[in-house]
């Protein structure tokens, strides 16, 4: 995925037309953010809006380092952290003095915040990319969110530092106390976020990190320092990072030592991971799909957590360029007009693909209630996880599905190479 | 104090030791492959259940045995299965595959044994003081936990050093074409050093489950430790992480165990300047700051050696 060439995104590829398709994308995303709420307005859904919101934020943050540095980093979450305590302060300071500073300007000094830490300890970090820098990571990650717990006059200890949003002073009107307000205001941010770091990865620092993740020798032979670059991805990964903590500290109304934690950083390399490096528009997919799966799955299952193990590896071993890179796997054979050659055999896989995964599935959560005996509710069927006829279904499920699935997975890898040669001869590049 | 100073050193002799263990075979298995494998600890983890699991079965001086067998097992399967597969699309990849692993081996541990610690007990025939000091029973099988890892250390050295296959390890460890050119199966040599590592590692679990707690976030706590001490000690050197795991045994079991603070040695602050980070700061006492002492000695050392105490590697 590192050396996976970043296409010159296809968009900028062709001048004229292309431009006018590329700001319509863009526009099209404001829209869906305006409209959104219209459809589903119900305040749980509200919340879910805002929760992808900021975490898409967070990940795009994240990409500057894993998609367009290189750095794979294990802490990210301690600027996001660090981000939300600086919001929580600042909201509450802005009460305490009285200052002329409405809420939609907060998440601002969030981000000011994880870029303060970075700056300061970014220097350190960034000399060396690579595992070490992975390592390192995870070390300061966990020095923060250890020291968090000791430093309680700033962390609150382990009940953290609340505010209240509505308090502080009004813009045109708006208390920010109901979620639909919270909402728009986090819309704005990751749309203003999601902007300045799309242009960040057009500017010469955008594409000079792109050549220190694919080759920091040849970037030394042309003059520039790679760790010089490093360290400005990392500041502004860093203070896109605090914006999304800040905008966390607003919906939440708290900031506490979980902000910090390794599970945080955790989550949002899972997110830009899954959702595919090489594209801007992976980490919005991983991150929409993350958070989503996380509200949903929570309330269904006690292991959530394990299944998103298992989709993260079957990522990294199967698909390392995400689920965009996936996507855009297909954008030359539909150019070409040959995807439809694809379509039987993807047809034909999804029955036994779709049987190995229930039969994943029902033996995990035979195993995790074997000991409590609730009744496992499989797409309408129920099953009794202390029955042998549910572990002979399961064991069926898995074995057959994973055979007769193989069998497919390979038709579609000829049929791919028959469409792919089709394409390339009309000239697409697959 | 001497007391302290005595009992202090044994243990931390001991973590020092079976933190050799782990990181150990988390060295070998990255110089020679490049991988920097973030499931090591829960290796750890695995050999901790299994022989706690093996140990209600069958007693436990056969899981002693037959728990670091089914860990290296495990292992093998992860490189032939896993890690082989991922390594053309480069050490990132790989990297990310051993944290998604971690990540799921945990949920499986707490899905089949629950998250609450368990009740692993030391071995009946171990059970007893071995020595009385300063009015301190110290427990046998402490004794027994030490001997082994030194034992353990002694036989991977005599391996390394001395032996045919040492010789062959060594070589891969710099130049694995070469080894291959030679008509040595690289990739088999792969798969039996990164088992050997993953048994070594579930040893280490097996015998220190009964001493500390066996629960399943026990890998998330001891692997960042872990990985502290192969990059303090220089990513890829034996010697170092030797030195490193003795250091960060010895420094964390001495934290622990002393509990002055600034307040204590300077006397308490004005009390009527309110509370701040320097009140925070001067009243922590410091076995409370006993968890960031391996990260803050990793800071120090990146500041001052980026390379780590013996490496020689940039990357």
């Amino acid at each position: 995925m590192t050396a996976a060439a970043t296409p010159a995104s296809p968009l900028s590829a062709k001048p004229a037309g292309s431009h006018l398709r590329f700001y319509a994308l863009w526009l099209l995303g404001i829209a869906v953010l305006i409209i959104l709420p219209l459809l589903f307005s119900s305040g749980g859904s509200l919340t879910s809006f805002s929760l992808i919101g900021i975490a898409i934020v967070f990940a795009l943050s994240y990409n500057i380092l894993l998609g367009q540095t290189g750095l794979l980093s294990f802490g990210h979450a301690v600027h996001y952290g660090l981000g939300g305590f600086a919001a929580s302060h600042m909201m509450n300071a802005v009460v305490a003095h009285g200052w002329p500073l409405p809420l939609p300007f907060i998440p601002l000094f969030g981000g000011l915040g994880g870029l303060a830490f970075a700056i300061l300890l970014g220097w350190v970090m960034t000399k060396r990319a690579g595992t070490v820098f992975a390592m390192i990571s995870l070390g300061i990650g966990e020095l923060v969110a250890s020291s968090s717990l000791i430093l309680r006059s700033v962390f609150g200890g382990e009940a953290g530092i609340t505010t209240d949003r509505t308090t502080l002073p009004r813009m045109f009107g708006w208390t920010f106390g109901p979620q639909l307000q919270v909402y728009y205001l986090i819309a704005f941010w990751l749309v203003l976020s999601a902007i300045a770091m799309y242009a960040l990865t057009r500017t010469p620092l955008g594409r000079i990190s792109n050549a220190v993740r694919d080759n920091p020798e040849r970037v030394q032979f042309i003059g520039y320092d790679p760790h010089v670059v490093r360290y400005l991805a990392y500041c502004f990964a860093g203070f896109f990072a605090g914006v999304a903590g800040g905008l966390a500290a607003i919906s939440f109304e708290i900031a506490n030592s979980a902000y910090l934690g390794a599970i945080q950083s955790g989550l949002v390399l899972f997110s830009t991971f899954i959702g595919g490096t090489a594209y801007f528009f992976g980490p919005i997919l991983g991150a929409i799909l993350v958070t989503y799966l996380q509200l949903g799955l929570t309330s269904l299952t006690s292991v959530w957590q394990l299944y998103f193990g298992i989709i993260f590896i079957g990522i990294v071993m199967f698909s390392p360029g995400g689920i965009a890179g996936l996507l855009m796997m297909h954008r030359p054979l539909i150019l070409a007009g040959t995807f439809g050659m694809m379509i039987p055999s993807y047809l034909l896989a999804i029955v036994p693909t779709a049987a190995l995964a229930c039969g994943v599935i029902l033996t995990i959560e035979t195993v995790a209630r074997y000991s409590g005996g609730d009744a496992i509710n499989l797409f309408g069927v129920a099953f009794n996880p202390q029955s042998p006829v549910t572990w002979a279904v399961a064991a069926v499920l898995v074995v057959g599905g994973f055979f007769i699935a193989r069998s497919t997975w390979q038709r579609i890898a000829e049929a791919w190479d028959r469409a792919a040669t089709v394409a390339r001869d009309r000239g697409y590049l697959a | 104090m001497l007391e302290l100073i005595v009992i202090s050193t044994l243990n931390g002799v001991l973590f020092g030791m079976l933190l050799f263990l782990l990181s150990s075979g988390l060295t070998v298995i990255f110089s020679m492959m490049g991988v920097l494998n973030f499931a090591h600890a829960s290796f750890y983890m695995l050999g901790a259940f299994f022989g706690f699991q093996l140990t209600r079965w069958l007693g436990f001086w056969p899981a002693l045995l037959l728990a670091p067998l089914l860990v290296g097992a495990i292992g093998m399967a992860v490189e032939r299965y896993g890690l082989r597969n991922t390594h053309k699309h480069g050490h990132v990849a790989e990297l990310l595959l051993t944290f998604g692993l971690a990540f799921a081996i945990e949920e499986i541990v707490s899905m089949i044994w629950g998250k609450t610690p368990l009740d692993y007990r030391v071995p009946a025939l171990l059970d007893f003081p071995a020595f009385t000091i300063f009015s301190t029973n110290y427990p046998a099988y402490k004794l027994f936990m030490l001997s082994v890892s030194i034992a353990i250390f002694v036989v991977l050295l005599v391996v390394l050093k001395r032996t045919r296959v040492g010789l062959i390890v060594q070589a891969a460890l710099t130049h694995p074409q070469m080894v291959g050119h030679l008509g040595h199966n690289v990739g088999r040599v792969f798969m039996v050093v990164f088992g050997v590592g993953s048994a070594l590692a579930g040893l280490a679990g097996v015998i220190a489950g009964p001493a500390l707690v066996t629960q399943s976030d026990m890998a998330a706590a001891l692997g960042p430790i872990l990985f502290v001490v192969i990059v303090f000690g220089g990513l890829g050197s034996l010697p170092g992480a030797f030195i490193a795991s003795l250091v960060i045994g010895l420094v964390q079991t001495f934290a622990v165990a002393l509990n002055g603070s600034l307040a204590s040695a300077f006397g308490p602050l004005d009390p009527s300047a309110g509370p701040s980070v320097l009140t925070d700061i001067w009243n922590v006492t410091i076995a409370q700051v006993a968890p960031i002492v391996p990260y803050l000695l990793l800071v120090l050392v990146l500041i001052v050696r980026p390379v780590g105490l013996m490496g020689t590697r940039e990357s």
